[in-house]
């Protein structure tokens, strides 16, 4: 009886306990009730992959009102991809959260940052889920007002000026989503997505579509930290709570690329509107000078978790770039590297969570990482191998999708292309090579509380580093499932 | 403020309506402009009146913080029940349908208990909201 | 004329879009960019219900000798819109009241100025 309703239990899980954690207000059961509505949601997600995999789209009726009329869930190839790479994060960061946040947020309000967590969770998979365009901006600003709440608990009281300011930047970015569905709301009269593609075709004035267009594309760049509107990101990343970070690296940027496909190919239509406006030619533009410009940037970076933040920009250009080349091969390629970058990025952001607390502060600077391999062997040779998965090196999961990349840009016979590409990967390298090269080759210097990370942070990090080489070897999950989800966006692109 | 005799007359005089009309609103949203939030609102708002012209810790005795924090989280689980009410009963999230043997009334029945727990937690968050607020000192300190 | 006279109701809207984002810019009070937030969300709600009133619409409610309703899809839209836009002043209120703590100002130039103070 249950499997018919797993759409929704994907999201009902996580919103049902977060407020059962504000009635218990206590700090144990909060973050049991955490780690059991993770695992819960992974085991949700992988169910529903099972299901799509052997029968296709799924349609779920909320409230037993049929599809144009009620809010309908949609699960498919796509979104199932997404569904997985979330609730796996949070099933990664989740358990092992406990030592990071005691440590950073005062005991008798830990319950509070526990209930943010499950919100934004349950944020996530309802925006990847739900099939409606207005229940998409109601997940979408759960998630974010959580998020922001999630930041502003960081030690540093930057942490606080780096939460409004994404707060602003957000809710401004999700005002001109609204503005953007109210405009397809007046053309097409209906809010549901799949009715909205339809109708979208037999549209004939073509201006407030195209104004649709424009603003969804802003109001999603600026949650996608798409290159010029990615100054919150830095400051965000580097002060929020190193949990947090690892959590809202992987996971938010992620989503609202999802947004963007499922918009760009399932709800517009192709043939008229990418004729009327240069949109791919603006994506691969935006995503160049984004790869180059956060790559240098981080390049001179003194702050290594602002470093890793200019690098996450420089990671999402890639991502925006396969949308812009708009080919299966480059398609592939971005749908996969959204769950390679997820897990490198993660692995990154929890190994310097752990360092922070051992540390024992919170902002660090490239050099106080010295002599790292000695104190922390295994948090040294984690984020090795996670640079490496960064970079781009085979047998690492970041090759995977750099590789599908090349191939996308080859296919159009954009050779430039590729050469930027190569170029952001050499900047990498030179990146990681600066903190690999503190840690291993500079003596130690600096206060330590003495030991490794603690074991739950350490067992997190190095099962998302484990996934890092995996992914690189078997991609028959990564590929493959972003294969048919490319293969979906593109199907319906006809 | 509570030393000047016509407020504290009036307050006390107004109170009550404030609070029946929030009842009013909330049981009228099906015919006119009403509804659960709109409900919370005012009631919240009868209640920070009843605190700014008394003091914060008389309002405090009025509806205790714990209290509060705790009507706000039953309000989203009585929304989230209702759903999985109709999940048990054989329908969808959130079927109202399947809520009574005539599919109509299931719908009142539906709506109204969603409205309550909507009204429950628009009034418990606005309630925190102002204690959050009108708690601090201009130091940061609590009050 | 009719061009203004029968849409003033996105000429409103478009006003208010652009002083709420030029507040936004423009003002360095933390408080200031807030209340610039809070006029681009409601120029947003203007923009969902004035199309939603249908000329000769009545009440969305049926009843005899009424063969035009107004749209009450907008109206519910917005409420969650409004709810919303509450939830984001309060955390931005929040925020700021945090902020004036710690830092002691909420101008934003005395801010980064403390912040570069910090850091070099």
């Amino acid at each position: 009886m249950m499997a018919e309703h797993l759409p929704i239990l994907q999201v009902v899980l996580p919103l049902a306990v977060a407020p059962l954690i504000v009635l218990a207000r206590d700090r144990g059961f909060a973050w049991v009730a955490t780690t059991v509505v993770s695992y819960g949601c992974l085991a949700i997600a992988i169910a529903l992959a099972v299901q799509v995999a052997a029968s296709g789209t799924i349609s779920y009726a909320i409230g037993s009102w049929p599809a144009p009329w009620g809010i309908e869930y949609r699960v498919d190839a796509l979104s199932v991809f997404v569904l997985v790479l979330v609730s796996l994060t949070a099933s990664l960061v989740a358990p092992y959260a406990q030592r990071s946040i005691a440590a950073e947020v005062a005991d008798d309000r830990a319950y509070l940052m526990y209930a943010m967590y499950c919100l934004c969770l349950a944020g996530l998979l309802g925006i990847t889920i739900t099939g409606d365009a207005f229940n998409l901006f109601v997940f979408l600003e759960i998630s974010s007002l959580s998020t922001y709440v999630l930041i502003a608990l960081g030690r540093n009281r930057k942490a606080l000026v780096a939460a409004y300011q994404y707060m602003l930047m957000g809710t401004v970015g999700a005002t001109f989503y609204v503005i953007g569905v109210g405009l397809l709301y007046l053309m097409t009269g209906t809010l549901n997505l799949a009715d909205m593609a339809a109708r979208l075709r037999e549209v004939d004035e073509l201006r407030p579509v195209l104004a649709a267009l424009a603003f969804i594309t802003v109001g999603i760049g600026l949650k996608l930290a798409l290159f010029p509107l990615h100054q919150w990101l830095p400051n965000a990343y580097a002060y929020a709570p190193s949990m947090a970070t690892a959590f809202i690296a992987a996971t938010a940027t992620k989503v609202s690329v999802y947004v963007v496909l499922r918009y760009y190919f399932m709800v517009f239509d192709p043939a008229q509107l990418f004729a009327h406006l240069p949109t791919r030619e603006v994506f691969i533009a935006l995503s160049v000078a984004g790869m180059l410009v956060a790559s240098l940037v981080a390049l001179f970076e003194s702050d290594v978790k602002r470093l890793f933040a200019y690098s996450s920009v420089a990671q999402i250009g890639y991502i925006t770039l396969g949308i812009g080349l708009d080919n299966q091969a480059s398609l592939t390629g971005s749908i996969t590297h959204l769950l390679n970058h997820g897990v490198t990025k993660g692995a990154i952001f929890v190994l310097l969570g752990g360092v922070a607390l051992r540390y024992g502060t919170q902002s660090m600077s490239v050099a106080n990482l010295a002599g790292l391999a000695r104190r922390m062997p295994l948090t040294a040779f984690g984020l090795v191998i996670a640079g490496l998965s960064l970079i781009g090196i085979p047998g690492t999961a970041g090759f995977v999708s750099k590789w599908y990349l090349i191939m996308g840009a080859l296919e159009q016979g954009l050779w430039w292309v590729v050469g930027v590409i190569l170029a952001a990967s050499l900047i990498a390298a030179a990146y990681v090579w600066r903190v690999v090269e503190v840690a291993y080759l500079c003596p130690a210097r600096g206060e330590w509380r003495g030991g490794e990370a603690p074991i739950g942070m350490l067992t997190a990090a190095l099962a998302m580093v484990i996934l890092c080489v995996y992914f690189g070897f078997d991609t028959t999950f990564s590929v493959g499932g972003a294969r048919e989800a490319a293969d979906l966006l593109l199907r319906a692109q006809k | 403020m509570k030393d000047d005799i016509i407020l504290r007359v009036i307050a006390k005089l107004v109170m009550p309506f404030m609070l029946l009309f929030a009842l009013y609103v909330q049981f009228h949203g099906d015919l006119g402009p009403g509804g659960g939030f709109q409900a919370g609102v005012i009631a919240a708002a009868a209640i920070v009146f009843y605190a700014i012209i008394f003091g914060l810790p008389a309002g405090r005795k009025l509806a205790p913080e714990w209290l509060v924090e705790k009507i706000l989280a039953v309000g989203v689980l009585l929304y989230a029940g209702v759903g999985i009410a109709g999940l048990f009963l054989g329908g969808t999230y959130l079927d109202y349908f399947v809520l009574d043997a005539d599919p109509v009334h299931g719908q009142h029945r539906g709506i109204f208990w969603v409205e309550v727990g909507v009204a429950l937690t628009v009034s418990g968050t606005m309630l925190k909201l102002f204690y959050m607020f009108a708690g601090r000192g201009r130091d940061g300190e609590e009050l | 004329m009719s061009a203004f006279a029968g849409h003033y109701a996105y000429w409103i809207t478009i006003f208010l879009m652009v002083a709420g984002m030029y507040i936004l810019i423009a003002r360095g009070n933390l408080l200031k960019k807030l209340i610039g937030l809070a006029l681009l969300q409601t120029s947003v709600y203007l923009l969902y219900i004035a199309p939603a009133k249908l000329i000769g619409g009545s009440a969305p409610i049926i009843a005899g000798g009424f063969s035009t309703y107004s749209n009450p899809l907008p109206h519910v839209l917005i409420l969650t819109a409004i709810v919303v836009g509450v939830a984001t002043l309060a955390l931005g209120l929040a925020l700021v009241v945090r902020i004036r703590e710690t830092y002691g100002s909420i101008e934003e130039d005395e801010i980064l100025a403390l912040d570069s103070a910090d850091d070099g």
